[in-house]
């Protein structure tokens, strides 16, 4: 088990990324380029609150994941 | 700790109790959002109509997080009991100040400006409130009984949403639609304040909690728990498992039961907001009591079973049920009456300058299930106004379903209840027993309330954002496709839940 949770690490490494990708190209420009008001708060809560949450916790738990910090004797 | 069966029971009620008020504070700002904005935010003023959807947003997603932080701070530093009667009267005071605030009509832009600021203050009482009580009650309890203690706090924000309806709705019933709309809406604004003293009063005679008490007295408190929750690995590693492995699916699936459930009958399916109203009210009443029952057997089982069984069953049967949902009021698999169809012209005066051409058609079908479609043809002067070269017309469409499909709805929200009663009845138990006494208030704040704050809050913004464009791209089934986004973070919710998170109750006296 504790390979399989240190492999998955590169996965959630990958997931953040991926997230952080489609979240800006097919959430946030699209709202931000809408001109409408609801939709400028809508996109800077997706790309400033959501999103960094997503990617910026994905890539520490990926992290941690690879170090071997969520294997069963640390838990 | 042996403590008494009836100090608990005290415990339990005295704590539930504030936080239901709590909830029940948020939830009629919600549910008196339309009256609100046309008394505070105009929607031809457009900065007015700015801070309206910033008074929406920000309160629900962006404050709480940073209340969790604030008052976990201090619920770590200088006890549980001190901090959440702060919440509870912040709260308390800014809904009552709500429903004292001069309309824009009397004092311009300083009103939308005093409701937003009120309304940050709830969203930061609400984001301290939950952890405190989770935490208040899990350090009172007895391990074999946590799950099941803290499982009432998890029924207050349903409870909450029923006593915020049900003071509306007796309110509205005291009163003509006038004055209601005149000055009666305030009153279950008015009302939070003599719930909060009833509830202030109450805390107050409750003990600090024996656990945090041994703590600050063997010198074991935090010096400073936000730095040492966040910025030391070997706590904030259980941080980001506990966002990750469980409160963000936690949260999407809780919205998506509760609320997306109620929007997607009265927008897509057009059901009789009456209608909606008294289904939703009556699976809600039958599924609270499962919050308790899966809070039980989490103390029997463990928790990550029942929360990750709840995920896996919302992810698996999601989409068969709002699909089974939307053919209830499928026109098409249904034979109109066409003897019984009516059409009534009529002349409407509106805004006082424009007068408007109304068609209401009523259509019957076999089924007993009846539609009525009102179209607004708008006009200026006495000629039609044209929009894109073609006619301004506002269509909308209110479908009576038959008692035979409310029975079936009734039961297919039900069942998401059920699923949100698996996910989050056993969760403050789980939330507290991952977090040292020093830094737990802070530590399971946090996640708890970006998990339900962010993630799920954002649900219908998210939701109606992939239903548009699906519908506009044409998909055959447009309706489905905002699921996804509670499907998608459930999934990967539950992968991490499963091979992450272990199935084992911690002590909690360290």
């Amino acid at each position: 088990m504790n390979k399989i949770k240190r492999i998955l690490g590169l996965f959630w490494l990958f997931l953040a990324v991926i997230v952080g990708y489609y979240g800006i190209t097919s959430l946030g420009i699209p709202k931000f380029s809408s001109g409408k008001q609801d939709d400028l708060v809508f996109a800077i809560i997706i790309c400033f609150v959501l999103l960094p949450i997503i990617v910026i916790g994905l890539l520490i738990f990926g992290k941690y994941s690879i170090q071997g910090e969520y294997d069963d004797d640390k838990n | 700790m042996s403590t008494q069966k009836s100090s608990l029971t005290r415990i339990i009620g005295a704590s539930s109790l504030g936080t239901m008020i709590e909830w029940y504070d948020f939830y009629i700002f919600g549910s008196l959002a339309t009256i609100i904005s046309t008394k505070f935010f105009p929607q031809d003023n457009p900065t007015a109509a700015f801070l309206s959807t910033l008074a929406t947003f920000a309160a629900g997603f962006v404050v709480r997080p940073f209340g969790a932080l604030f008052f976990g701070r201090l619920g770590d530093l200088i006890g549980r009991k001190y901090t959440f009667m702060v919440t509870l009267l912040l709260m308390g005071g800014a809904t009552f100040l709500i429903g004292c605030v001069p309309s824009y009509e009397s004092i311009g832009f300083m009103a939308p400006l005093l409701v937003l600021l009120l309304r940050l203050l709830q969203g930061l009482a609400l984001g301290g409130e939950y952890g405190g009580a989770a935490t208040y009650v899990a350090e009172h309890a007895p391990l074999n009984k946590r799950g099941f203690m803290t499982s009432w706090i998890q029924t207050t924000a349903t409870i909450g949403l029923f006593v915020s309806l049900l003071v509306i709705m007796g309110t509205r019933s005291f009163l003509s639609t006038e004055e209601f709309n005149d000055w009666g809406w305030r009153v279950p604004f008015w009302v939070s304040i003599l719930l909060v003293v009833l509830s202030y009063f109450i805390r107050k005679k409750m003990e600090e909690s024996p656990v945090f008490e041994k703590a600050k007295a063997e010198g074991k408190t935090a010096k400073n728990p936000i730095k040492e929750s966040f910025g030391k690995k070997q706590n904030f590693k259980f941080v980001l498992l506990a966002l990750f492995g469980a409160t963000m699916g936690q949260g999407v699936v809780w919205y998506t039961g509760q609320f997306y459930a109620m929007s997607f009958m009265e927008k897509t399916m057009h059901v009789d907001k009456e209608q909606v109203d008294s289904l939703l009210f009556i699976a809600l009443l039958c599924g609270t009591p499962f919050f308790i029952v899966f809070g039980w057997l989490s103390d029997k089982i463990g928790r990550k079973w029942i929360m990750m069984a709840g995920m896996l069953l919302a992810i698996l049967c999601y989409r068969p049920i709002y699909e089974s949902m939307y053919q209830c009021t499928n026109l098409s698999n249904k034979t109109e009456l066409l003897s019984k169809q009516s059409t009534q012209a009529s002349v409407q005066v509106s805004k006082g300058k424009n007068t408007d051409s109304v068609y209401v058609i009523k259509r019957t079908f076999s089924d007993g299930t009846s539609v009525s479609t009102t179209k607004i043809l708008t006009l200026k002067k006495g000629n039609e106004v044209l929009k894109n070269d073609s006619i301004k017309t506002e269509i909308r469409e209110t479908v009576h379903i038959n008692q035979k499909d409310k029975n079936w709805l009734i039961f297919l929200v039900f069942i998401q209840v059920l699923f949100v009663t698996m996910v989050y009845g056993p969760i403050a138990a789980f939330l507290v027993e991952l977090f040292p006494t020093k830094i737990r208030y802070t530590s399971m704040s946090l996640p708890y309330h970006i998990g339900n704050g962010v993630f799920g809050g954002l649900l219908p913004a998210v939701a109606t954002y992939l239903v548009g464009n699906a519908k506009d791209a044409g998909h055959p089934q447009w309706y489905l496709q905002g699921l996804w986004y509670p499907i998608g973070v459930a999934a990967v919710c539950l992968l991490i839940g499963v091979l992450y998170i272990r199935n084992k109750a911690r002590t909690i006296d360290e």
